[in-house]
């Protein structure tokens, strides 16, 4: 395994299988009476979260201290970061108290990169602007894995505003990766003109593509973004784009409904259908907590030079 | 290693009487299938059943960050509370000990055995912590740098006890 986890380019196939069959132990401790096992104890990671974001957030600080880790939240609201020191300083200074590894968030594409020529801890990658979050990728892959079986040959759909999003470009790239169909359905504003070159197909008209899939992966719609005019009214993208009842009921019996939340009822999904049993979507939250324990777990629990024997 | 996994049986059997608050719990990923062929022994025996679970004591290792890669994780199954029983332990090797004291913090987390007690195919000696197994299918002695092996029909196709002398 690299030492950071910036991209999905960071991981192998190889990798990719060793972080969800660890991910597996971990779902096992996720069931005990004590969710805790002393792995990581005595080293500390650092939650440096400089954009709003609390399911992500939570979910590595819970990881973290399963594996017995010292966990310490940095935000931007309310520290130095809001009296203007530099992305560099901060950095410099959980370096000075010993972070093991830092798990970044950031609203500028590349900051995570940065990090590591301050740093000498692990960077992990928690959301990049619009470049990538590798970790909601992977636990995705651990959910496909764990309902169908396998990954290799799943015919996936990711629909929405790709353009924009860091889950559908590090979920396109694993995927890809693993050997799985993937395509694109969203307004033409909003699919990457490079879309091509990922290895991935490209479509606008979801109806067609539904029948066959294994999953429909919903993006959420940014509507803060909106003033931006990447299309008409959210109405009409629901009408067109959305995931609604009549569209749910033309997905092949199996198939899975995944959303990388926070979920807008009623615009990229009908209620209804993200109440619905194929719907994995709060799945796809417990498996965050096991795949970010491993990655911290292969990441933190190597790099040593000698060896015991047992 | 079937007549040592039989007299270990009747060990088990006679030392705790009857074997009927026994459980075994193996030890990944060797362990595990000795506890199974136990088990089958001692119902052959007894004609109780014996409840039998995996334990994979990996995130209690000590060494965890010293090696250059994360040791490779097994699975855990113990899908039974261990709370109040006599949980037998079962590994392949006893060497050093470590591995039983990250067992039996593993265990502890999981529940509250009465007494926990440890079975072994091989004992071959070097202790660094004070653990002894309290049923041992046969003392091998061995230099410190030596590798003992045990293979099982399960994974390696074949029963056996491989001693590699070091140069």
């Amino acid at each position: 395994m690299n030492k950071h986890l910036l991209s999905m380019h960071d991981v192998s196939a190889d990798d990719v299988v060793r972080i969800l069959d660890t991910a597996e132990s971990f779902r096992e401790v996720g069931t005990r009476v004590i969710k805790k096992v002393p792995a990581l104890r005595g080293r500390t990671v650092v939650n440096f979260f400089l954009e709003n974001s609390t399911r992500t957030r939570i979910s590595f600080e819970l990881a973290a201290k399963r594996l017995s880790a010292d966990v310490i939240n940095f935000s931007a609201s309310g520290t130095s970061v809001a009296k203007g020191e530099s992305l560099k300083d901060s950095a410099l200074t959980l370096q000075a108290m010993g972070a093991d590894a830092i798990v970044i968030r950031h609203s500028s594409s590349g900051s995570p990169l940065q990090l590591t020529r301050w740093v000498q801890g692990h960077v992990l990658n928690a959301g990049d602007g619009t470049h990538e979050h590798p970790t909601q990728a992977l636990l995705d892959l651990y959910t496909m894995r764990e309902k169908l079986g396998r990954l290799e040959g799943l015919r996936v759909a990711i629909v929405g505003d790709v353009l924009h999003s860091r889950v559908a470009r590090s979920l396109s790239f694993g995927l890809v990766k693993m050997g799985a169909e993937v395509t694109l359905i969203g307004p033409p504003t909003l699919i990457p003109p490079d879309a091509p070159q990922w290895g991935v197909n490209v479509s606008y008209d979801i109806d067609s593509v539904v029948p066959k899939l294994d999953v429909c992966y919903m993006l959420r719609v940014q509507k803060e973004r909106q003033r931006l005019e990447f299309f008409p009214s959210v109405r009409e993208y629901n009408r067109i784009f959305g995931l609604t009842s009549a569209r749910a009921a033309m997905l092949p019996e199996e198939a899975l409904i995944m959303h990388p939340g926070p979920m807008n009822r009623g615009v990229e999904i009908d209620s209804d259908v993200a109440d619905l049993p194929q719907a994995v979507i709060e799945e796809q939250v417990t498996n965050g907590i096991a795949v970010r324990m491993s990655l911290l777990y292969l990441l933190l629990g190597g790099g040593g030079a000698g060896a015991l024997d047992g | 290693m079937r007549r040592a996994l039989t007299r270990i049986a009747h060990e088990i059997i006679e030392r705790d009487k009857g074997a009927t608050d026994v459980v075994l719990v193996g030890i990944a990923n060797r362990g595990d299938h000795l506890a199974r062929r136990l088990a089958t022994e001692i119902q052959r025996i007894e004609g109780t059943e014996i409840r039998v679970g995996v334990l994979d004591i990996t995130f209690y290792r000590d060494d965890i960050g010293l090696k250059a890669e994360a040791p490779e994780v097994h699975e855990t199954r113990i899908p039974f509370d261990i709370s109040g029983t006599t949980v037998v332990l079962v590994d392949d090797v006893l060497f050093t000990g470590r591995t039983i004291r990250a067992a039996m913090d593993a265990l502890m987390d999981l529940g509250r055995p009465r007494r926990i007690q440890l079975a072994v195919l091989v004992d071959r000696g070097h202790r660094e912590l004070p653990i002894r197994a309290d049923f041992v299918g046969k003392n091998v002695p061995t230099r410190r740098a030596d590798d003992v092996r045990v293979l099982v029909t399960e994974l390696d196709g074949d029963d056996a006890v491989v001693v590699e002398e070091a140069p």
